[in-house]
């Protein structure tokens, strides 16, 4: 034991004591902090917003005044605390490879942040005279002329939501174009291993949806498709590159198969940044495909949105196109197409299919991002994304099943089925393995045609050292499931949470926090540790 | 490019490991000819992130921001002041880049939120269980009329002539498509509502009666009445409300028996942005929650009991159910409906009723002040921060003439029915905490100057 320094310096050092698992009485470990709902913390006077006195006059609220709310509120200290917290328990792009499928989790520049938040566009109403927000108009007509030039299209409708919203938007320019022909056609082919917001954004328009088979090498089998086409089917749906990972070499083929029999292309432009800047849609015959801007244009995903699906038509479909959209005037000036000027400017509208005009706040991210990358940098975004998944599916193959690998390079994503996986271990306990290593898992049993698929998209985003870590960990895991390590099936055991009993939340499901908030009158634990 | 971090080396590397001599070969499943050569022709290269900031800055200072001027819009959009803490939080990278919570061990943070907003809305609107949001008002709107729809297997759906008329055209569209009959009409410059029209409207084939609270001219009128004829008929009352801070002052129509209650939630902690990305609200009863639409967030436990939440009930949607899904919505408003929640938990009960209280006293002001103008009329008798005014001229031009003045006066009833001439001289003005005692004053000058 050495005399206190009189300094007060007193340096750790590590212990050499065995140590067992250690329990806390807060339940945290250390940085990771347990945190109650809000419910159990807040109450109905406590605020985090301070007002100026109101000067009490007559209500003339009709009489219909509400008596009590029972919404609970925090400090501001308390709020961000709150809210911080619970940010530590999620996983991001920013915290490392977010290998999903489909879903191209790419970085998202801070600089489109601080762009769409200057006053000037994030600040402006939607109803303002058009006087008043011609830049924002500008900016809408700017992004809409390079969606159009990225995709050889012929005109854009930029109001959908999100890339269902979107595929919403080009089955309806169909089905007002079959319309305009006296034709009613009432059916839809989607292919069996398409997102399942095809189909059902089919019959949500009103459509009978059937699906096409695909090859054995996980294309759309061209001969079945031409076998079912006939003056019923008003529209086949392709996700091209497909949702294996593979470029559809026959699009051109099917797209002029699908115009023979009277019926039109829609593509799911899901993956888009496998070619962007390197093939244009329209010159495969494409007549309508939404764009996720969320996507391949990096606005963030923000835990489940907001996304944004603009809709590039062809020549066939544009004039059916929804309300309202930008244009651009020869004197220089924008101008908002909506219901007044439909009747001059564009009369075969299929109407309106959102209040307003669409995501502004995606639009002028998406634009950033563009005029950042320029033609050349988009293209090398295809590029590199593209080379990053050919480079896991090499890595991997030896360890992991690749059903189409022997057909030769994968598009952005790289597919694996769960052939080879020791008796009772699956893709999900390699995808939950995956979290232990500190990776976010891939998208695991999609698409349907393979069996327990693992579809990794790793993006541009990615450097060649995150890569071979990535390639490392996933290899160790794959080794582990095909050695029968049923430790894997304890997996995780280092996130914030284990496996989470999912039936349970079904059958019984607890959807909001049922006990009244505290009045704060009264304090004790029993508030808040009471659980849901 | 600053974006992407491979080099010429890390390529060459790569593409030995692959075996392929080129990228392009590795695109050699594209047809030669529709493979572009180079860069598209005619589009700029890649540039700077200054040069890309000064070039984006420059059109939004082409733009009038709301702050800059006194500013009266609404109808479906509003401007409030928001906490700075909302910004800040919803920019941490673990909610901003975050995806859909589809593995929950790692995204309990989302879920937690989503679990919290969806109680923060059910208890908003008076409801027993909200989603975890939809697109927006107008889009949920749509999905409730489907929804009551599937619930009573009935195609006609009653609308209020109150309703929103972008809300009334999302769902003009889609009905085309999906063969529901919508009972639709124009607004009239009267304080009474047409909930009269609407009760005598009802019959065996109505599926819902849709109903805007407050409605698209700020009037407040009794839901209890139409609730009690839709259901004695076996219909639902849909309840669509555009301006959610209404409710820390108004009964929520939860109380006064609505089935389904939608509605825009911007107003709490989303900017104005020019109408989009906004957030829909989406509640309705326990027993119809199998037939709602989008993600819903539930409580559960993980392997060592501790609480935790999912996403739940997913064979209602479209990854899982595909064409039987409810609906085919999939992204939803996650990021916005954080921005909610973070600004409804600053608020609280206490905050939102002050909020709310500010409001309609700064709106009361206003329109006794607007009304004493020679000519101009207030039409309502109710209203929150909202109300209509008849003009004694056109009102299209009177908003062009007040922005000369530099005041954003209003949204005129021309721009939004313009097939309803009798509607031309209607004005809807909203007052919310933001406008202060000059604002309201330059609003009165400037309107008076111009219809006088």
């Amino acid at each position: 034991m050495s005399t206190p320094n009189p300094t007060g310096w007193r340096p750790t050092a590590p212990s050499t004591l065995e140590t067992t698992a250690v329990t806390t009485t807060t339940g945290n470990r250390a940085l990771m902090l347990e945190e109650p709902l809000l419910f159990e913390i807040g109450n109905r006077n406590q605020t985090g917003v301070d007002f100026d006195p109101v000067k009490s006059g007559a209500s003339r609220l009709g009489g219909l005044d509400r008596n009590g709310l029972d919404l609970p509120g925090l400090s501001e200290p308390e709020t961000v605390r709150h809210y911080t917290r619970l940010s530590r328990q999620n996983y991001a792009i920013d915290l490392g490879l977010f290998p999903l499928g489909s879903c191209t989790m790419k970085h998202n520049p801070r600089l489109n942040e601080k762009v769409a938040r200057l006053p000037g566009f994030g600040d402006i109403h939607p109803l303002q005279p058009q006087e008043t927000v011609q830049g924002a108009l500008q900016c809408i007509n700017e992004l809409a002329f390079w969606l159009i030039d990225l995709t050889g299209m012929h005109g854009v409708a930029m109001s959908p939501k999100a890339g269902a919203h979107g595929e919403l938007c080009g089955l309806l320019c169909i089905r007002a174009a079959l319309e305009a022909r006296g034709d009613a056609r009432e059916v839809v082919l989607v292919p069996e291993s398409a997102h399942g917001t095809n189909p059902a954004t089919a019959a949500f328009c009103g459509y009978r949806v059937e699906d096409i088979p695909a090859t054995k090498d996980g294309r759309v089998d061209l001969g079945a498709l031409k076998a079912r086409l006939g003056p019923d089917v008003a529209a086949v749906m392709i996700t091209n590159p497909n949702t294996c990972g593979l470029f559809e070499p026959d699009m051109k083929a099917i797209s002029d198969a699908v115009h023979a029999a009277g019926a039109f292309v829609y593509c799911d432009g899901a993956n888009f940044n496998a070619i962007v800047g390197k093939v244009r849609p329209g010159d495969l015959g494409v007549d309508a495909m939404h764009i996720n801007l969320h996507k391949t244009f990096s606005t963030p995903h923000g835990g489940g949105g907001p996304g944004s699906g603009p809709v590039v038509l062809s020549e066939a479909l544009a004039p059916f196109g929804p309300l309202p959209f930008a244009a651009k005037y020869p004197d220089g000036s924008y101008r908002l197409i909506e219901e007044e000027s439909a009747g001059e400017e564009h009369p075969r509208t299929f109407g309106r299919m959102t209040a307003f005009h669409g995501q502004m706040g995606m639009f002028t991210r998406a634009l950033t991002y563009i005029l950042s990358h320029g033609a050349d940098g988009l293209r090398q975004v295809a590029e590199d994304s593209v080379l990053n998944a050919n480079y896991i599916l090499r890595s991997l193959e030896d360890v992991l099943d690749a059903p189409f690998a022997h057909s030769g390079p994968c598009m952005h994503e790289a597919i694996f089925s769960d052939k080879g996986f020791a008796e009772g271990l699956s893709t999900i306990d390699v995808a939950k393995g995956l979290i232990d290593e500190g990776f976010h898992p891939m998208t695991m049993y999609f698409p349907l045609v393979v069996h327990g698929a693992m579809l990794v998209e790793p993006t541009e985003t990615e450097s060649k050292a995150g890569l071979d870590q990535f390639i490392a960990a996933l290899r160790s895991i794959a080794e582990r499931a095909r050695a029968g390590d049923e430790s894997l099936k304890a997996a995780p055991v280092f996130a914030p949470r284990r496996r989470l009993d999912e039936t349970q939340a079904a059958r019984k499901p607890v959807l909001s926090y049922n006990h009244p908030a505290p009045d704060g009158s009264s304090t004790g634990l029993g508030a808040h540790f009471g659980g849901g | 490019m600053r974006y992407l971090p491979l080099s010429d080396a890390d390529r060459s590397a790569m593409l030995k490991v692959i075996g392929a001599g080129s990228v392009d070969e590795l695109f050699r499943d594209v047809p030669e000819e529709a493979r572009l050569q180079g860069p598209i022709r005619g589009l700029p290269m890649h540039a700077s992130e200054m040069a890309v900031e000064r070039k984006m800055r420059g059109m939004a200072a082409k733009n009038v921001a709301a702050s800059d001027v006194p500013f009266f819009l609404g109808c479906g959009a509003y401007k409030h002041h928001i906490p700075a803490s909302v910004d800040h939080i919803i920019q941490r990278g673990e909610f901003l880049t975050a995806y859909t919570p589809y593995q929950p061990e790692i995204a309990q943070g989302t879920l937690q939120v989503l679990f919290e907003f969806q109680t923060q809305v059910a208890r908003l609107y008076g409801c027993e269980v909200a989603n975890a949001s939809m697109y927006d008002g107008s889009t949920a709107c749509w999905e409730a009329v489907g929804m009551a729809r599937r619930i009573t297997r009935r195609k006609k759906a009653i609308i209020s002539s109150g309703l929103h008329p972008h809300y009334v055209s999302v769902c003009k569209t889609m009905a085309k498509f999906t063969g529901d009959t919508l009972e639709t009409a124009a607004p009239e410059l009267t304080a009474q509502t047409d909930a009269d029209r609407l009760i005598a409207a009802i019959d065996k084939d109505t599926s819902c009666v849709v109903v805007q609270y407050p409605d698209i001219l700020g009037r407040i009128t009794d839901l209890k009445p139409i609730a009690d004829a839709a259901q004695a008929a076996g219909a639902l009352l849909v309840v669509v409300n555009t301006e959610p801070v209404a409710l820390g002052l108004i009964k929520s129509p939860g109380e006064m028996g609505a089935d389904i209650v939608v509605g825009e939630g911007q107003s709490i902690g989303v900017g104005l942005q020019f109408g989009g990305p906004y957030v829909g609200l989406f509640a309705t009863r326990e027993k119809y929650v199998r037939q709602m639409p989008g993600r819903l967030a539930g409580e559960t436990v993980d392997a060592e009991g501790k609480r935790g939440f999912v996403l739940t009930l997913s064979t209602r949607e479209q990854h899982i159910r595909r064409e039987k899904a409810t609906s085919n919505i999939c992204t939803n408003s996650g990021l916005c409906a954080l921005a909610f929640s973070i600004h409804m938990t600053l608020l609280g009960e206490k905050g939102l009723t002050g909020l709310a209280k500010l409001n309609h006293a700064r709106a009361c002001e206003a329109a006794d002040q607007l009304s004493a103008i020679p000519g101009v009329r207030l039409v309502n008798d109710s209203f929150f921060n909202e109300f209509a005014l008849e003009l004694p001229v056109e009102a299209r031009p009177a908003v062009h003439a007040m922005v000369e003045k530099g005041v954003l006066g209003g949204v005129s009833l021309g721009r939004l029915y313009p097939d309803e001439a009798v509607l031309a001289n209607g004005l809807v003005v909203a007052v919310t905490e933001t406008a202060t005692e000059e604002d309201i004053s330059s609003l009165v000058s400037a309107l008076q100057e111009i219809v006088q």
